[in-house]
C-alpha cells in the first residue's frame, strides 16, 4: 500500500512531496507506486484543489476525509488544511484491514505541526520550498509511527 | 562568595526580581532582526554588526545587572566568570553555560551553551556560506564585551563552535587582553 504526501502553498504552488509505502504488517516503507501513477499524481491533486476551496468555506473545519478520489474509489484524497491555507493533501488507499482512518487525520495533524515549526524559523519564507533535511526526516519518522 | 550561594543569589533574582517575556516572542524578534541582516549585508558584516548591536546592548545592561544583583567587584578573572556563566545569563536568558577551557596563564575560558534560547526553531539557509561564515548568536559576543569593558576588562569574546553549523557544542571564547586603568578625562589634569 502506498501514500503520496503533497504540502501545496498558498498559490496552489507545491512545496514539499513525498511518496512511501506503509510500515504497517512487515512492510518496509516502500512505496508501490509505479512510473505512470507518479506522473499523474501531481495532476490528480493539483485538481482536486478546487474541491477544497469549495468545502473550506462550507464547513466550519479544516480536516477533509476522503474528499476525492481516482481509480474508481482505489486511491482517495484527505487534506488538512492549515489556518494560513496551506494545504496538507495525503493521497491514500482505504484498506479496511487496516483501519488507518485514524491514522491518516492523526499523520496530517502531525505534519502540520512539523510545518508550523518550520514557519517559525527565521530564514523560512512563505510559499519557500521546504528542503530542510530535518523536516524530511521528521516527516518520515511520522510516517513510520502512523502509517 | 563561593559558586554555591552565585546560584542560589541568582536563582533568586530570576524569581522574583526580573521581568519576563515570552521566550517564543523573544527568539522570533531575534531571528528576524537577523534574517533582515541577513538579506541586507555579507554574512561577514552580519556578524560585525550584530556584536556592535551586542556591545552597545552591554554598555547599558551593565547598569541593569549591578543595580539587580548589588554584586561588588570580582576578585579574579576566574571570579568573574563564574559570575558572568552563573548570574549573568542566569539572569537575563535563564541559562547556565559550562565554564572550562582555561588557558595556562588564566587568561582565556570557554563558555559551553548547552541550550540556547536565540537559536530555537532556527536552521540556517542550505547555501554553504551560511554554515561557514555566520555566526548567528553573536550579539552575546557583543554583549559580553560590552560589560567587561565597563568594568575595566578589555577582552576578546568571540564564537568558536555552534550547533547550528553542525557543530557538536556551541562554544564562546573570552580571552582578556589588559586591565583598563581609571582614565582621568581630557583637559582635568
Amino acid at each position: 500500500m502506498s501514500y503520496y504526501l503533497a504540502v501545496i502553498g498558498t498559490m496552489d504552488n507545491p512545496i514539499y512531496e513525498l511518496e512511501f509505502g506503509t510500515f504497517k504488517q512487515q512492510n518496509n516503507g516502500k512505496s508501490l507506486l509505479n512510473q505512470k501513477q507518479l506522473e499523474l499524481i501531481p495532476f490528480i491533486i493539483n485538481s482536486s484543489l478546487d474541491l477544497i476551496e469549495d468545502l473550506q468555506w462550507k464547513f466550519n473545519k479544516n480536516y477533509f476525509k476522503n474528499y476525492d478520489n481516482f481509480n474508481n474509489n482505489f486511491y482517495k484524497l484527505s487534506c488538512y488544511l492549515t489556518f494560513g491555507n496551506m494545504k496538507l493533501i495525503l493521497l491514500h488507499q482505504l484498506d479496511d484491514n487496516l483501519k488507518n482512518d485514524d491514522n491518516i487525520k492523526q499523520f496530517l495533524f502531525e505534519i502540520n505541526e512539523l510545518y508550523v515549526k518550520t514557519m517559525l524559523n527565521p530564514f523560512y519564507n512563505v510559499n519557500e520550498k521546504i528542503k530542510s533535511e530535518a523536516f524530511d526526516l521528521k516527516v518520515k519518522a511520522v510516517a513510520r509511527k502512523y502509517l | 562568595m563561593s559558586s554555591k550561594s552565585y546560584k542560589s543569589l541568582s536563582d533568586d533574582i530570576w524569581k522574583n526580581r526580573v521581568d519576563k517575556i515570552n521566550s517564543e516572542v523573544f527568539t522570533l524578534t531575534y531571528g528576524s532582526i537577523v534574517a533582515q541582516l541577513c538579506r541586507d549585508f555579507t554574512y561577514a558584516e552580519v556578524n560585525t554588526q550584530l556584536e556592535k548591536m551586542g556591545y552597545n546592548i552591554g554598555l547599558r545592561l551593565v547598569e541593569e545587572f549591578f543595580a539587580k544583583t548589588g554584586l561588588g567587584r570580582c576578585t579574579s578573572f576566574k571570579d568573574t566568570s563564574e559570575v558572568i556563566s552563573k548570574i549573568g545569563f542566569k539572569m537575563f536568558l535563564n541559562i547556565t553555560p559550562t565554564v572550562t577551557n582555561w588557558s595556562g596563564d588564566g587568561k582565556q575560558f570557554s563558555l559551553i551553551l548547552d541550550d540556547n534560547p536565540l537559536t530555537d526553531f532556527v536552521e540556517l539557509p542550505e547555501d554553504n556560506n551560511a554554515a561557514n561564515e555566520l555566526w548567528y548568536s553573536n550579539v552575546l559576543c557583543g554583549v559580553l564585551r560590552g560589560c567587561l569593558e565597563m568594568v575595566q576588562l578589555d577582552c576578546d569574546v568571540y564564537f568558536v563552535s555552534d550547533v547550528l553549523r553542525g557543530d557538536p557544542i556551541t562554544e564562546m571564547r573570552l580571552k582578556l587582553n589588559k586591565f583598563l586603568k581609571d582614565e582621568v578625562p581630557a583637559g582635568e589634569e
